[in-house]
């Protein structure tokens, strides 16, 4: 005992050398109360609406409720095994569809735009700023409006195409095209967001690079393909992630253009959740907590890629 | 300069013009429909130009729904979150950066965690909480929810982590206090960060559509974004009301793009770029 005091040779020696560690303590809890205090805001509000309401929306999900929601009997994974019928499956196939019609014209067209802005060209801020703009327009109010632009017998897209000489479209009312006019609403919204990741993105590249690219002869569109775009890589990935979760979290603009139809053509997890739980009267919120979950871990998945992906490029790095 | 670089540098021009019609067509439109009268919107093919400033479309639509009213709810709704995620964001980044305290490496991943949970995965229990505490369809029921989100604590506290040490320790040794220190000496200096998370939660909470649907019942109480889409309901036969609706709400986030575009780039392409 008496060796490992010395050994350390703090805690040892005459009473008056005690003295400093016990204010020391002292001072390090109340740095604990202190850091607990300024994080009890957020703890609070994480623990009552995000940690509490999951374990809620896992045990809803294994009841049975009566028609004011209340939950009644426990019916296990019921809700669970609904979701293996081809009503869930034709609204998975839609979600599905939907994010693809999103993100992959939104992130090619975003990549499009950030290189025809690299080239060197004049007003590139301009430019810049003016692809942004849509980003100022809410899900709703662009919604609004491209409602007026589908109108099929006043609206401004039938106009084009009778300009064109071509048919018309029932833009929002025939299954065929209802769920691309949602996508077309939704990727004129995100592409200034596309612009704007890429944008920042370019300008972190250094410019030795470029000015080596250059000296080697690579100009315009090489330079572009074999330089721009594999440093853009991270850039690209994290937008493809972040709009692939947006667009599995969208529902103002199919609440607002087509209300899920015609026949369920528009009908998104995050809609049919919306269904279940609020729009019939029939809160059934034990089927609507069932999807939530799916939508959970569908956005799990694709955040733990981003995680783990980030995560390898800054290893490499 | 040769002449092929030249017509190189006009086609590249051309695109980017011609790419940039549809993109802001609707912004032009939004306005020019919200001045044009219903026989001019109902033209085929239709009419682009307005034939003068008709006001009707924005007097009927303040007639139509309590418009004025929403846009303080969304205000309010939008101010009360923003100012709350920048005190709880900033409290915890705080904890994180500048004090000591076992598990905080625990706490910052369950903070990271959060950010995975999608709103709509919550929010059937969180629509029966606020219901249960008698919330439904009042301001509180609105924010409560929203008052800390930790993407504004992750930035702050990289922020924060760019603070010089010996800064610190100088108030430290002059006998500042925490709160003191934090208000008079970090925030100040950290004034573009606490913009970049401000614009953005203050967009976000603008926006936001299902959680103002489903807990507001009453047209007092509802924002701006659900009151448009009641507009498109009951004014059905309208665009000039739905167009001049769209436009009025647009308004403030416009303005915030074109003059904070520095802040809301550097808040939203935080996880991007490193």
């Amino acid at each position: 005992m008496s060796t490992s005091t010395t050994k350390d040779g703090r805690s040892g020696g005459a009473p008056p050398r005690d003295r400093p560690p016990r204010t020391l303590l002292r001072e390090r809890r109340k740095e604990t109360l202190l850091a607990w205090g300024f994080l009890a805001p957020s703890l609070v509000v994480f623990a009552l609406f995000l940690i509490y309401p999951l374990g809620r929306t896992v045990y809803l999900s294994m009841h049975g409720n009566d028609i004011i929601g209340r939950p009644t009997r426990f019916v296990g994974f019921d809700h669970f095994a609904e979701l293996f019928t081809a009503d869930f499956g034709k609204v998975l196939v839609t979600t599905l569809l939907f994010t693809l019609l999103v993100v992959v014209p939104g992130v090619l067209g975003a990549l499009a735009v950030v290189l025809l802005l690299e080239s060197g060209i004049r007003g590139q801020r301009f430019f810049r700023s003016a692809f942004a703009l849509p980003f100022a327009f809410s899900v709703a109010s662009a919604s609004v409006i491209f409602a007026v632009f589908y109108n099929p017998a006043s609206g401004v897209l039938n106009g084009i195409l009778y300009e064109l000489g071509l048919g018309q479209v029932k833009w929002l009312n025939s299954t065929e095209w209802s769920l691309i006019s949602v996508s077309l609403t939704t990727v004129w919204m995100n592409l200034g967001y596309g612009v704007l990741v890429l944008a920042a993105g370019v300008g972190s590249i250094p410019r030795e690079v470029n000015e080596a690219a250059l000296l080697d002869g690579a100009t315009g569109g090489r330079r572009a393909w074999h330089i721009t775009v594999p440093l853009l890589g991270p850039q690209l990935f994290f937008l493809a992630v972040i709009s692939t979760i947006n667009a599995l979290q969208s529902f103002g603009q199919i609440h607002i253009l087509t209300q899920g139809g015609p026949v369920g053509s528009t009908t998104t997890l995050v809609y049919s959740i919306y269904q279940y739980a609020f729009a019939y009267g029939t809160s059934d919120f034990g089927r609507a907590s069932a999807q939530a979950l799916v939508l959970l871990l569908m956005v799990l998945c694709c955040t733990a890629l981003q995680f783990g992906v980030i995560e390898r490029k800054v290893h490499y790095s | 300069m040769s002449a092929r670089v030249v017509a190189g540098r006009i086609a590249l021009y051309a695109v980017l013009l011609l790419a940039l019609i549809p993109v802001l067509f609707p912004v032009y439109y939004v306005f020019a429909g919200t001045f044009m009268q219903p026989r001019e919107l109902a033209t085929f093919p239709p009419q682009l130009v307005p034939t003068g400033f008709h006001l009707e479309n924005i007097q009927r639509v303040l007639d139509a729904v309590p418009l004025t009213r929403m846009y303080g709810n969304s205000l309010l709704m939008a101010g009360i979150i923003t100012v709350a995620q920048l005190v709880t964001s900033a409290l915890a980044a705080y904890a994180f950066v500048f004090l000591r305290f076992r598990f905080s490496a625990v706490v910052f991943a369950l903070f990271l965690s959060t950010l995975m949970v999608p709103s709509e995965s919550t929010i059937i229990p969180n629509y029966l909480t606020l219901s249960d505490w008698g919330l439904h369809n009042t301001f509180a029921g609105l924010v409560l929810p929203f008052l800390a989100y930790a993407f504004g604590t992750f930035l702050l506290r990289q922020s924060f982590r760019q603070f010089p040490t010996e800064l610190r320790d100088a108030a430290r040794v002059d006998g500042m206090g925490h709160l003191r220190f934090i208000w008079t000496v970090l925030l100040p200096l950290s004034k573009p960060t606490l913009s970049a998370v401000g614009v953005y939660v203050f967009i976000t909470s603008w926006n936001m559509y299902f959680w103002p649907l489903i807990m507001t019942r009453t047209t007092e109480m509802q924002t701006l974004q659900i009151g448009l889409n009641s507009l498109r309901n009951a004014e059905s036969a309208n665009p000039g009301l739905w167009l001049a609706g769209a436009a009025l709400s647009v308004l403030p986030t416009l303005a915030l793009v074109l003059f904070g575009q520095r802040f809301i780039v550097r808040g939203l392409t935080a996880g991007a770029v490193k």
